[in-house]
């Protein structure tokens, strides 16, 4: 079963029954594929004495955890045959994992946000602000997570704007031109959590103060990228909606859930504040004591299998994340497949959240 | 300027290369067609025909030839 059958399924138009069905073909099929062109993983799998004949269903194949990328070059495709290589986000003195795009991975990556993001704002595209710098985007041939979030949305402007200089000072002129030149239109707005309140909020809040003022009442943002720093300002989901309501009239907010090693299959926020998984992926919990699966409600360290990656072998990875599963294709925003949250980082784990390891240079 | 004059340009323009370049070019096959350069890329063509391309349109778009096709469909109708 080939990704372009899959692609063409509407996201979250699938029950669970379905989902199962779809995602435990491809995923198998893409485990078989992994084995034959990643002599590492085939390794991996021989010694742990992996047999498909066992799998019934998805959530029985094995997970590699994401940290492995750190330590190991995983690719099956040739090395010829690699475009793009993506980097986690790192600071100076954490590893960082190195995942490896294909022409086929690479383009799919970009048709399923597309297909995903476009549930929630319409498939047109629209003037489009930033908020990072430019300068996030200059190394082409090695893109952080920042960088190809950037990128990866840029897809949705029509015209775009950063918003920051890159002395991540906002370009207080720039806005106010940009916001005139699309008065009626609606604007996007992108962005990593923690960026987003240091450098846009607190400057709008600040401008207020003076009597300058931005009206985005029509517009609708997009961020992620981890909420640590925040939560330890005490700043909830809550306050962030709160406050950007009061200082420009924003109130169309999605959060998105997502990671370098998934590229493409983001999880993104309803009305609602959960947290969906689309066709194209899933998320599962498992408990530490022993990695079984976690029943609705119960919280434990979150596995992701994606039906994109084929030139690395990074279809089902265990993540250094804890959540909860909320339920399953009964959202009352309509949309099938599961919902969720996410709590956080595991303790212990290495910070790594793009918006998290850019916070870290704020610790006061 | 020809419709397929102005084509050529876009191309030019985004990845600075030689009219010599632009037969059987392919996404990925120059450093400059990158993902970055791809939106360059669109911005071109978009300036050059006063058009707004699709998003699938726009991923679709991966060859010098293929984007003639793509151009050239009803929404766009530019003739070449």
């Amino acid at each position: 079963m080939s990704f372009d059958e899959i692609v063409r399924i509407a996201p979250y138009s699938l029950n669970k029954r379905e989902k199962e069905e779809l995602l435990t073909k491809r995923l198998l099929e893409l485990t078989e594929h992994h084995r034959r062109q990643c002599p590492a993983y085939a390794r991996m799998l021989e010694s742990i004495g992996f047999d498909e004949k066992h799998v019934k269903r998805y959530t029985d194949l094995p997970f590699l955890p994401v940290r492995l990328f750190k330590e190991l070059d995983l690719r099956s495709v040739a090395e010829e045959a690699v475009v793009k290589t993506m980097t986690s986000s790192g600071t100076s003195g954490q590893a960082v994992s190195r995942i490896y795009l294909d022409r086929t991975t690479a383009s799919n990556q970009q048709k399923t946000m597309v297909k995903i993001v476009s549930e929630f704002t319409g498939s047109g595209r629209m003037p489009m602000i930033l908020i990072d710098c430019p300068g996030v985007v200059k190394n082409r041939a090695m893109f952080s997570a920042r960088g190809a979030g950037m990128l990866g949305f840029s897809i949705f402007a029509s015209k775009k704007m950063y918003a920051l200089d890159d002395t991540m000072r906002l370009d207080v002129e720039g806005l106010k031109e940009f916001l005139a030149n699309y008065r009626g239109q609606r604007i996007l707005l992108f962005g990593f959590t923690f960026m987003i309140w240091q450098h846009f909020y607190q400057e709008l809040m600040r401008l207020k103060e003076e009597g300058i003022t931005f009206d985005l009442s029509d517009g609708i943002m997009i961020h992620g990228g981890g909420w640590k720093k925040l939560i330890s300002e005490a700043v909830s989901r809550e306050v962030f909606h709160q406050r950007l309501k009061e200082v420009c009239g924003l109130t169309k907010i999605h959060d998105y859930y997502g990671m370098v090693e998934q590229t493409g299959c983001i999880y993104m926020e309803c009305a609602y504040g959960h947290l969906h998984a689309s066709i194209f992926s899933d998320v599962v919990t498992r408990r530490p004591i022993d990695f079984s699966e976690c029943t609705i409600g119960e919280s434990g360290i979150i596995q992701v299998v994606s039906a994109i990656p084929e030139s690395y072998p990074g279809h089902s990875l265990l993540t250094e994340d804890e959540g909860v599963i909320l339920g399953e294709d009964d959202c009352p925003c309509g949309r099938k497949g599961k919902y969720f949250k996410i709590h956080g980082r595991l303790k212990d784990a290495e910070i790594r959240g793009c918006s998290d390891t850019y916070a870290e240079k704020y610790q006061s | 300027m020809s419709n397929l004059e102005k084509y050529n340009q876009a191309f030019m323009n985004a990845f600075e290369i030689g009219a010599d370049q632009l037969h059987g070019l392919k996404y990925q096959d120059i450093e400059a067609w990158d993902s970055v350069g791809h939106m360059q890329l669109v911005a071109e063509l978009e300036d050059a025909f006063d058009i707004m391309m699709d998003t699938d349109d726009m991923i679709d778009l991966s060859s010098y030839e293929n984007g003639k096709e793509i151009l050239s469909k009803d929404e766009y109708g530019v003739q070449f």
